[in-house]
């Protein structure tokens, strides 16, 4: 029992950690993601290399490189921060590639006629991708960015690593504590995950059946 | 490069655009410079901070302790994660409810959580060594996932090849091993070598559970010789070092995607495929290699 009523504040505690800064690198991510696909399908071919090269970049960097910079090297640099901080920040270079490529994906989707039509009735470019080429990449884009958040949520759990308070490091501390427990733990913070994801995945599904019908 | 989104450029806008880039690279430059001269200002670049790069020494344990173990651990989870997904796929498709309800539920399970928390409980569930944490949990998390991708490569396959090899007299389990998953595999593969790249960047998670690897090879020495001093250096050779390998692979991935077999349909078949799969660098890398219509980058078989 006793093992129940500590483990509980603590598990909310990790979960809650974890929620939040889902919701912050969300926030952030998604808005960067935005600017960098849209500097790759804009005509200005600086604009295009410069995001082409941050996604190649990040994309190809694994993710405990990127809070390793941030958490270790930065702060040695002279720029100081909480780690809270620190590994939102990380969390979201390194999602926002992923948040632009599923966007891009989503742009491609839309059929070629359309934007020619838009095209041929002389529509500039910001016309064409506003009023045509946009209104329908948005259907095609949100299972795509589910996806990503679903990638974003289990990623969260390197944060853990890094001296965060979320839901993997809880795991840590109370099969350190409770090593007699260690399955009972590591079902209860593996539900905490699947809490979100799957219901998540589920929604995705729907919407991309949807999406295939009317296309 | 042209695209349907807007004309091609005339004179005027030429020239705007050849300003917009100047201004951005001007930009970028400045802003680069400052980092460096920021950097430079730290001391970063001093000589004192990269001398011990001449000692062999230091490579070999970056190579020996670091990159060869990072390689390792992901080549032997890959093979490991391709049978497993494999049998996953063929299981979960049975019809027999008894297995393909416990395999779905399992592979759901699997999927939903974070590769790191299934190689930290590994450790400590079943007492193993780092190292064989690391592996089985890349290749349980990465199986499921592999799994769903041949799962709807099997899916999205034409009903005729399955009833003509019923037709021949095989067995349901025999049409579905030497008719359907072989072609659900080649149509596949550009899927799971991409998520075989993933697989290799989460080896580095190892560095978390405590495995000597790449990552935590870098950071003993870095402390060894003193972290204040060379954390820098080394995590930017280190960074160098998975920048290579991953480049690499990714670019084969791309290059495997681009030749694929069967044209749409199988492309079709691995779009699908992206919808069910929870990994970001899968479609990511989907969106990139597989847009049907794309336009913005010439379908975008190469990024770049």
């Amino acid at each position: 029992m006793q093992f129940l009523i500590e483990s509980g504040d603590v598990l909310l505690e990790g979960f809650l950690g974890t929620l939040r800064m889902l919701a912050l690198t969300f926030v952030l991510a998604v808005p960067l993601g935005i600017v960098l696909a849209g500097m790759r399908i804009s005509p200005v071919p600086s604009l295009r290399w410069v995001a082409a090269g941050f996604t190649e970049l990040l994309r190809n960097t694994p993710l405990t490189l990127v809070f390793f910079l941030l958490v270790f090297v930065v702060p040695r640099l002279g720029v100081v921060v909480d780690f809270q901080v620190s590994a939102i920040v990380a969390l979201t270079l390194y999602t926002a590639p992923f948040y632009a490529e599923a966007i891009r994906s989503g742009i491609n989707s839309v059929p070629v006629g359309q934007a020619e039509a838009a095209r041929s009735l002389g529509m500039t470019f910001t016309q064409t991708a506003r009023f045509v080429v946009l209104p329908q990449a948005v259907r095609s884009v949100i299972p795509p960015l589910i996806n990503v958040t679903i990638a974003l949520t289990k990623n969260t759990s390197v944060a853990g690593g890094f001296f965060i308070v979320e839901l993997f490091a809880s795991s840590r501390t109370l099969a350190n504590a409770y090593a007699d427990q260690t399955i009972a733990i590591f079902l209860a913070v593996a539900l905490c995950y699947l809490a979100v994801t799957i219901p998540l995945g589920r929604i995705a599904d729907r919407l991309e059946k949807k999406v295939a019908v009317l296309r | 490069m042209t695209s349907v989104l807007y004309d091609a450029p005339g004179p005027k806008a030429r020239r705007r655009s050849l300003i917009a880039s100047l201004v951005t690279g001007a930009v970028l430059l400045a802003a680069l410079g400052w980092v460096v001269a920021t950097l430079a200002g730290e001391g970063l670049f001093d000589a004192e901070r990269w001398d011990i790069f001449q000692d062999p020494l230091v490579w070999l344990g970056l190579w020996e302790r670091g990159l060869l173990v990072t390689l390792q651990v992901a080549a032997l989870a890959s093979v490991l994660a391709v049978l497993l997904g494999s049998v996953f796929a063929v299981l979960r498709l049975s019809s027999v409810a008894a297995i393909r309800i416990p395999v779905t539920i399992v592979l759901e399970f699997f999927r939903g959580m974070p590769v790191l928390l299934m190689m930290f409980f590994i450790l400590i569930l079943f007492s193993t060594s780092q190292y064989w944490a690391v592996v089985l949990g890349l290749t349980v998390y990465n199986g499921a996932i592999i799994g769903e991708a041949l799962r709807s490569g099997i899916v999205a396959l034409p009903k005729g090849q399955r009833e003509a090899g019923l037709a021949l007299g095989l067995t349901p389990l025999k049409a579905r091993l030497l008719i359907e998953f072989p072609q659900a595999f080649r149509a596949m593969t550009p899927i799971i070598v991409a998520q075989l790249v993933v697989l290799l960047k989460d080896s580095s998670l190892g560095y978390i559970v405590g495995l000597r690897e790449l990552v935590r090879e870098q950071r003993l020495q870095a402390e060894f010789f003193g972290f204040s001093q060379y954390g820098f250096s080394f995590f930017v050779i280190t960074l160098g070092m998975f920048l290579v390998v991953n480049l690499t692979l990714s670019w084969f991935a791309r290059r495997l995607a681009s030749r694929s077999p069967g044209g749409r349909r199988s492309r079709r078949a691995a779009r699908a495929a992206i919808g069910e799969n929870a990994d970001t660098t899968v479609i990511a890398t989907r969106g990139a290699t597989v847009g049907e219509a794309g336009w913005s980058d010439g379908g975008g078989a190469d990024p770049h």
